[in-house]
């Protein structure tokens, strides 16, 4: 059996209390799984709301990413109640004052808005393959449809108003979420590591480029599974996307330390050993060089010479992977590491992930997995392609 | 016909028309009234979360006139201002409030959790900054021979000593909270006679208010799933008795009392000393009141 408490060792002096490590590997998928979301929407909503053609190829599976993601983004928070089945005490008697109060009415509001845009965008596929497919599978797309069957000019014409008004809520509302993510570390004084008020903003860049990157993996990857070829002007539009946003990312995480480190409060001397000594490989190599500076020059040098070659794919590919790496990372060095300097300002901790148990890396990992299971059942039943259209009219008596 | 110098016919489409005017003026009115009630509420609301932020004391707001009484016989909490104080020029680090304290509280006989803690500061001669350690370090639970002993090793033996004290520990109570600002569910909130407490049979155990203590004093108990942390003995100081920790001090270092007494031992004590608290910084407004502590305790 595993042991109930997890303690661990640690340098200089720490309060008794904090040898427990409060939030935990889950609490590092939490933010990264809700950054993927509003990420995710953004490509859908440059292509619904602000036009950018190029994005059609992704759009619909962006929009699909965005909801397998949002769906799982409760889970790991749930794992990690000392009592889940008080969760709903949350809903029930939100204590207004508190910033986690707001997240469950948040998460529940934009579960629904995006279970309402996949309706929209996908009805017409659902009412035509309602009235065509055989089988068991008919009566799941005949439940679908809501009693909608309507596929007239005028009713198409009605879901694209409606399509576009939910996009234009879900983009204050996906940032807006990850903003609050933000702002639940950046508002708590008593960590020197978070207490910082551009942190809402850094949760939201970096989770516009992780759910950006995100999308670039996915779509090249079904392409491949699909046998079809990658849309190049769309992959490039996302690529000018994942670049822009990077800029803009290093930039807030660079003001954010350098402020840190200029002010120069109490316990700076412990947080620059820190930085220095166990921080160095997880910030400075993996999340600063490896995972933005690398991925920003390849991108870089692709935008300087017009996006050129048979290199394109696999460039912007490994760049997008290493983005997602760089992301993981920041979450992990926020969370964890604003826990690894103690409150006294006085100590460092040393966090030794548990491999197995409800907070070990293997929980974490499955819940990690458990937006892109979802998300492959949910491309079978509604297939976001653009050929897929062509396929339904090809049947089509 | 003519009635009044107007046809009949005229008359009743005059009045289906007045019937329409009024029956849309009271949709208007009733729409406008509609809009005024979400407006006033979504203003309420946003200043109500914007004065929370701004203002810094969003925990007055768990602390209402409305909150229902605790059921306890003779008490009234309306009539108390409890408030703690530590000497520290009087601790001897002899920990036996530590143990009172687990025993009575039925904390975790471990070195990771605690209700209240004593810390040791030691500064060697030409060290500028001083040694700490509490009964939790490993070289003193060595010494001790178990996690559920406490003992401060002699470590320092042999060592030129310039300046060294014991400083007790425990939540700070604070008129300000940060963990009952950040708690979701209200399962931590203030009492009216100033204690913090925390309602285990709500607490959804997120353990947010363990990160939002400034102070440490909060742990998250695995067995029971919720947090826990200092109440100043609850349980007896509505019964009239002192916290276990006051009760078995041997040299009166922890002082107890309600500042609404002004002839009570902390009244005494805060008006008799310069009292200093942990962090004013961070605006939490602490009611454990020190003396004889120095720049290196926080």
């Amino acid at each position: 059996m595993e042991p109930l408490v997890e303690s661990f060792p640690f340098t200089g002096y720490v309060y008794p209390n904090e040898t427990m490590i409060p939030w935990t590997v889950l609490i590092v998928v939490y933010p990264y799984l809700t950054g993927l979301v509003a990420g995710a929407f953004t490509i859908s909503s440059l292509y619904q709301v602000f036009g950018f053609s190029q994005l059609r190829p992704v759009a619909h599976f962006a929009l699909l990413v965005s909801l397998s993601c949002m769906v799982i983004v409760p889970v790991p928070l749930l794992l990690h109640l000392g009592r889940p089945e008080r969760a709903f005490n949350a809903m029930i008697t939100p204590h207004t004052t508190s910033a986690f109060a707001i997240f469950s009415y948040a998460a529940a509001f934009y579960v629904i808005l995006l279970v309402l845009e996949t309706w929209f965008v996908f009805r017409p596929y659902i009412v035509q393959t309602a009235s065509m497919e055989e089988g068991p599978f008919r009566w799941v797309y005949r439940f679908a449809t809501l009693g909608s069957n309507d596929l007239s000019e005028n009713a198409l014409n009605y879901d694209r108003k409606w399509l576009f008004a939910l996009a234009i809520i879900g983009i204050p509302g996906a940032h807006g979420l990850h903003g609050y993510v933000g702002f639940v570390f950046g508002s708590l004084k008593s960590r020197e590591w978070w207490s910082s008020d551009l942190m809402p903003a850094i949760f939201l860049f970096s989770a516009i480029i992780s759910g950006t990157a995100l999308v670039i993996v996915l779509y090249v990857l079904s392409c491949k599974l699909r046998r079809t070829k990658v849309d190049l002007p769309c992959l490039k539009v996302m690529a000018y996307s994942l670049w822009g946003f990077m800029m803009f990312t290093l930039l807030l995480e660079g003001v954010e330390f350098a402020s840190l480190v200029y002010r120069g409060r109490e316990g700076i001397d412990v947080i620059m050993s820190f930085v220095k000594g166990p921080l160095l490989v997880p910030f400075f190599i993996l999340q600063f060089g490896l995972g933005s500076v690398l991925p920003l020059l390849v991108i870089t040098f692709l935008v300087w010479r017009g996006m050129p070659g048979r290199a394109l794919v696999p460039a912007i590919t490994c760049s997008a992977c290493l983005v997602l790496l760089a992301v993981l990372m920041m979450r992990y060095n926020v969370v964890i590491g604003g826990q690894e300097i103690a409150k006294t300002g006085k100590g460092l901790l040393a966090y030794q992930p548990p491999i197995f148990g409800r907070e070990g890396l293997l929980a974490a990992g499955c819940v990690l997995v458990l937006p892109f299971i979802l998300l492959s059942i949910l491309v079978r039943f509604l297939p976001p392609w653009p050929e897929a259209d062509a396929v339904l009219a090809r049947r089509a008596p | 016909m003519q009635i009044g110098g107007r046809p009949i016919a005229a008359r009743k489409r005059m009045n289906d028309q007045e019937k329409l005017e009024h029956g849309q003026r009271e949709r208007r009115d009733f729409l406008n009234c509609l809009g005024s009630a979400l407006a006033c509420s979504v203003t309420a609301s946003i200043a109500g979360t914007v004065g929370s932020g701004a203002d810094a004391r969003p925990a007055e707001a768990a602390t209402t006139d409305a909150s229902p009484k605790p059921a306890i016989p003779g008490y009234d909490w309306g009539q108390h201002q409890w408030a703690f104080g530590v000497d520290a020029d009087k601790c001897i680090g002899c920990l036996r409030c530590v143990e009172a304290c687990k025993k009575e509280n039925n904390v975790p006989l471990d070195a990771h959790h605690f209700r209240t803690w004593v810390e040791r500061y030691v500064t060697l001669e030409g060290e500028e900054k001083a040694r700490i350690d509490s009964q939790a370090d490993p070289v003193n639970i060595a010494a001790s021979g178990s996690e559920g002993e406490y003992r401060f090793a002699d470590r320092y033996r042999g060592e030129k000593v310039e300046q060294a004290f014991f400083v007790p520990k425990l939540c700070n109570h604070c008129t300000h909270p940060a963990c009952v600002q950040v708690c979701p569910t209200g399962a931590t909130y203030k009492t009216e006679d100033g204690v913090v407490v925390i309602d285990h049979a709500y607490c959804i155990g997120c353990q947010y208010c363990v990160q939002a203590c400034p102070y440490g004093a909060r742990y998250f108990n695995e067995h029971k799933g919720v947090t826990d942390k200092c109440t100043w003995c609850y349980h007896r100081i509505t019964k009239g008795l002192p916290p276990a920790c006051v009760e078995v001090c041997p040299v009166g270092a922890r002082i107890f009392g309600d500042r609404n007494d002004k002839q009570s031992a902390i009244s005494q004590f805060i008006q008799n000393n310069r009292v200093s608290v942990l962090r004013p910084e961070t605006g939490n407004a602490p009611n454990v009141f020190y003396v004889g502590i120095n720049k290196d305790v926080s």
